[in-house]
């Protein structure tokens, strides 16, 4: 069975719970990056704005190890699918490597320069890694190997992709796994250094190390959140793409919502965004001729507004920011 | 044990706030460092456990010594692995985190498994009130709490100098004196203690020796029995700040507060 689940299926109950896959999987997914964004601004209160360029480098990394090297099926047997998951997991902790080299080259030095000096070295990173791997990216077509493709299954008469039940258990896992990581000695550190430096360092917190940590989980992160955005139906026939690293900048209106410094607020801030974006797609279809075509596209950054206006730091974001 | 030679600091390249001042901690002693609003009793502390760079703070002469090892180049984590540690003006417990997660945050230097539980409940057993709440969030315990989890958490470190800047501010009479038995208490375990102080009589209280510092100079030192005796010491700072374990003053303040509560 493949084909992508479009607009309709037979009966408004169907429509329904495809719309609902479909938004949880693409609120899973801005959940995914925006934990990504979040992780990094909590422990250096930088948004790091080369994270949708990391996405990028992490699909290539994906390609070239599963695709040219067959890592790790040359060594083992055993099922497709569990070769490219052992895979993904090298990309991302090659990516999370580039992110603790980019940490150490480029950001270690500027802590304690204006915070602003430190976004804008982001950008400019951004813009370095984005040429580089555009480079890598374009000249040969980079497949992903994504193992079910473009295939659904069906819930009733609803049709689900499988990508869609990937990304929300890729989401699922990560969002767990930050909550347990959390609870470990070294979680416990970054939180304490999130919430106050100088008291963090009284206690002997290695906070240069912290830093490093939170980049290089953020920069996996992105990597994993690059890779399933360029899945079918988000990402063109599974190839490492421009897409998958723009997808990263389409997460902001969920980081912003939720609030820059909080977990929760990312996943929350995904849904929501998710959401909001899916059934405005599906359930205002006939209303184009006043609010015009692609308007899903801007639905985020109106939800995000709206938002805003309410809680100006976002629904769990802390409004003083405890800085030293 | 703690040797300050000299000291001078400056803020932002321009500010000038410790001007040559040297203290000693003997080994075993508690040493109270007196000195009014403004004086660098802080910026004093944040020279000793190299936490100046996050106030753009530099020293700029003098040296810090601890058992002979200069110790004024270092990060503020191998200071603490080295053996001081400090509980903050204003305790800063992490809010966010609950009792046990701010006491690991203490115990971070420690590796070992035994020593950080031992660590663990030796707090315990100082802090009663710790051992009830223990998953407690931080920011909701009372004021007196913070202090003593501030205290518990510098423990969790196993310190052979511990520095407490201020630990009496904004507490009531019963709390203050709890805390000075408490300072007491770890002193006799063996931690040299330094003891940061506006409450000069507290502090002289239980100190062996005592320095009074203005301006980022130390202008008056001596054994804490005679410096409690000393005229000017009693004008200047005994009488601005009076007596914290005044019962009578003590009623006053919890009949306050109950009446504040029935007003309002
Ligand atoms: N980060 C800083 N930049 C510039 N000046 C500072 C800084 N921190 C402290 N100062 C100045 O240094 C002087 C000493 O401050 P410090 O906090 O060390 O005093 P203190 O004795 O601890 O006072 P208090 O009893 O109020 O805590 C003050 O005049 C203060 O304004
Ligand atoms: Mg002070």
């Amino acid at each position: 069975m493949s084909g992508l689940p479009l607009v309709l299926a037979a009966n408004a109950l169907d429509t329904f719970v495809q719309t609902l896959f479909k938004a949880l999987a693409l609120g899973s997914l801005y959940a995914l990056l925006a934990l990504g964004f979040v992780l990094i601004y909590k422990a250096t209160q930088t948004i790091n704005f080369a994270q949708g360029a990391l996405a990028l480098a992490g699909t290539w990394f994906l390609s070239i190890i599963f695709m040219d090297w067959e890592i790790p099926g040359r060594w083992i047997g055993g099922p497709g699918w569990v070769h490219w998951f052992i895979a993904l997991l090298l990309a991302a902790t090659a990516t999370a490597v580039l992110g603790l080299i980019v940490e150490r080259l480029t950001i270690r030095p500027m802590i304690g320069e204006p915070l602003f000096s430190m976004a804008v070295i982001t950008l400019g990173l951004e813009v370095v890694i984005r040429v580089v791997a555009f480079d890598a990216v374009n000249t040969t077509p980079r497949i992903l190997g994504i193992p079910w493709g473009a295939e659904t299954f069906k819930i009733g008469g609803a049709m689900v992709a499988w990508s869609y039940i990937a990304a929300i258990g890729m989401a699922g896992v990560a969002f767990l796994g930050t909550w347990r990581f959390f609870k470990t000695r070294t979680g416990v550190a970054m939180r304490a250094t999130a919430f106050d430096q100088e008291a963090a360092l009284a206690q002997g917190i290695n906070v240069g190390r912290v830093f490093a940590i939170a980049w290089a989980a953020g920069a996996a992160l992105a990597a994993i959140s690059g890779i399933f955005a360029s899945m079918p139906p988000w990402g063109p026939a599974g190839l490492a793409s421009r897409d998958g690293a723009f997808f990263a900048f389409r997460a902001l209106p969920a980081v912003i919502l939720g609030g820059l410094d909080s977990v929760v607020g990312a996943l929350i801030g995904g849904l929501i965004i998710g959401f909001a974006e899916v059934f405005a797609g599906q359930y205002l279809a006939s209303y184009t001729g006043v609010i015009g075509t692609g308007y899903q596209q801007v639905v985020p950054y109106v939800v995000m507004l709206v938002g805003l206006l309410v809680r100006p730091y976002g629904i769990f974001g802390t409004a003083e920011v405890r800085r030293v | 044990m703690l040797e300050v030679a000299n000291l001078e600091v400056v803020y932002n390249e321009v500010i000038l706030v410790l001007r040559g001042l040297s203290i000693e901690v003997p080994d075993g002693q508690i040493v109270a460092l007196l000195g009014a609003n403004g004086a660098g009793k802080t910026t004093t502390t944040r020279a000793i456990t190299g936490l100046l760079d996050v106030h753009e703070g530099k020293i700029t002469k003098g040296t810090v010594t601890l058992a002979g090892e200069r110790i004024e180049n270092l990060e503020p984590s191998q200071i603490v692995r080295s053996g001081i540690t400090q509980v903050m003006e204003g305790r800063r417990v992490f809010a966010e985190l609950t009792v046990d997660e701010n006491l690991v945050t203490g115990g971070i230097t420690n590796t070992d498994r035994v020593s950080i539980s031992e660590a663990h409940d030796r707090v315990m057993t100082m802090f009663p009130v710790l051992a009830d709440r223990r998953t407690a969030t931080a920011g909701y315990l009372s004021g007196g709490e913070q202090q003593m989890l501030a205290i518990g958490r510098a423990l969790m470190s196993n310190p052979k100098l511990l520095i407490l800047d201020e630990p009496s501010l904004g507490l009531a009479p019963k709390l203050v004196a709890q805390i000075r038995d408490t300072i007491v208490e770890i002193n006799q375990s063996g931690t040299s203690v330094l003891l940061i102080e506006q409450n000069a009589n507290m502090a002289l209280s239980i100190a062996d020796y005592g320095y009074i510092m203005e301006t980022g100079k130390i202008v008056m030192d001596g054994e804490a029995a005679k410096l409690l005796k000393d005229e000017d010491v009693q004008e200047f700072y005994l009488g601005l700040h009076g007596d914290g374990g005044d019962r009578k003053s003590f009623r006053e303040v919890k009949h306050y507060k109950r009446r504040k509560r029935w007003l309002s």
